[in-house]
């Protein structure tokens, strides 16, 4: 299997690999790395066979090294994604992702009556609920919850 | 509490509520002063709100300060197409608060993170209207000499009213027991419930309420609109349900009073009005005391 990802998508020197994606939500990561908006090298896989996901997505991001802070925020859409930090071809660290306490600028407010639906108000949630994945908006007061969950 | 906004009821703590109500305490026993001379509050009414208006505008004047502002948003230039971070920066250079209601729900929030000067939410949209929450308090607190351990009777919609929800919300902390009556369709929300269930608080839900008038030391009256029903036919079979009559009050405790946020349309029959039970309308005039213990505070003067 590991022979076959490194066939699909070629390795990196140095940089991130995001594995474990879920394929229909990888333009959903991308998005909220901003990978659609820096110069570096970037290959990626979708559709490709995972026991775990169904089809999964992966990602390579050539000298590219993200703070816990940033990565975290993945887990919106991906909360099984696994991170390998490499260094001269070799993994020199793991990671997995963890939903922060406070989501900024990512995901839309569920509440059409909601200032930032209306304004040029930049969207803040706190997390209530790590596991189903359910924001609180800072503003409206409103639940938004995974079904109703949509990135920027 | 000086500069400190008021957007929801949970921006103040307990101690907090119990200081504003103090001090409106205060305000009722000498509501006329001049210690606002040379304030001007704002009144940005987005939305119209006849009651809440006057009775901030009332505040402000008997205290000696002056108000501008607008009460209609068709009189302002939103009609213009201004956003309200332009309107709120523009206005926060003429006036030492602002008091709003806007129908864009946490507008209110927004404003208090830009404007330099502090922000009293008058109701956002659905979402929250705090002053509202802290007169009901001062109302329950003056008539039953205690916030603490207080029954009380949740009564029409309880799924949209945003005053019912603050109010429980400001009422969880101080060991209360409630009752929602309401019909299916306009039942208090789970999270509601399950957040008193979390803290261990007593709650019972019943569609009627004639026979347990007995147990309420208060009875908190919303409008059940027609809106709010799917089907017209099941709101003309509970509209009737959900009317306080006079008689009905008949095994009523003595110390009960029936609070309302009015306006009120027709679920407070007419005949409650002259019974010794009534009191929104006091309730209105507390809202006054209330908004002059806000105002005060936040502007650092008390």
């Amino acid at each position: 299997m590991k022979d076959k990802k490194q066939l699909v998508v070629s390795a990196i020197k140095d940089g991130t690999v995001i594995d474990h994606i879920p394929a229909h939500d990888l333009f959903k990561v991308i998005s909220i790395l901003g990978l659609d908006h820096i110069e570096n090298y970037i290959t990626f896989g979708t559709n490709l066979e995972s026991k775990k996901l169904g089809k999964k997505a992966i990602i390579k991001i050539s000298d590219v090294f993200f703070r816990n802070e940033d990565i975290n925020k993945i887990a919106l859409v991906a909360p099984e994604a696994k991170l390998n930090v490499i260094k001269d071809y070799k993994v020199v660290e793991k990671k997995v992702v963890e939903l922060p306490d406070e989501i900024i600028a990512i995901a839309h407010c569920v509440n059409p009556m909601c200032i930032t639906n209306k304004e040029n108000v930049p969207t803040k949630f706190q997390v209530v609920d790590k596991k189903k994945v359910s924001l609180k908006c800072h503003y409206c007061e409103k639940i938004t919850d995974k079904a109703n969950l949509k990135i920027n | 509490m000086k500069n400190k906004s008021l957007v929801s009821i949970t921006d103040y703590t307990k101690e907090e509520y119990l200081k504003i109500l103090d001090l409106a305490a205060e305000f009722e026993a000498n509501p006329v002063q001049d210690i606002l001379k040379g304030f001007v509050v704002a009144t940005l009414f987005f939305e119209p709100s006849t009651r809440t208006r006057l009775s901030f505008e009332s505040a402000v004047n008997r205290l000696g300060g002056r108000v501008i502002g607008f009460s209609d948003a068709n009189t302002s230039s939103a009609t213009k197409g201004e956003t309200l971070r332009d309107t709120i920066l523009t206005v926060s250079n003429y006036a030492d608060l602002i008091v709003m209601r806007h129908p864009v729900e946490g507008g209110a929030r927004f404003a208090s993170e830009i404007s330099p000067v502090p922000i009293v939410n008058a109701g956002d949209g659905a979402n929250q209207h705090p002053s509202q929450t802290l007169l009901d308090l001062y109302s329950i607190r003056k008539t039953q000499g205690t916030l603490e351990n207080i029954k009380i009777f949740f009564i029409g919609d309880l799924k949209y009213g945003r005053t019912v929800h603050s109010l429980v919300m400001a009422l969880s902390q101080f060991n209360a027991t409630f009752y929602f009556i309401s019909p299916d369709e306009l039942k208090m929300p789970d999270e509601y419930k399950i957040y008193l269930d979390n803290l261990g608080l007593k709650y019972f839900e019943y569609k009627e309420f004639t026979d347990i008038v007995g147990e309420a030391d208060i009875i908190y009256m919303t409008r059940v609109q027609k809106e709010r029903f799917s089907d017209p036919i099941e709101y003309e079979k509970t509209k009737n349900a959900y009317v306080l009559r006079a008689k009905m009050l008949a095994n009523a405790k003595p110390n009960m009073k029936v609070l309302h946020p009015l306006p009120r349309v027709n679920e407070v029959h007419l005949d409650v009005d002259s019974h010794s039970s009534a009191y929104y309308f006091d309730q209105a005039q507390n809202g006054v005391y209330t908004r002059q213990a806000i105002i005060s505070s936040i502007l650092g003067i008390k």
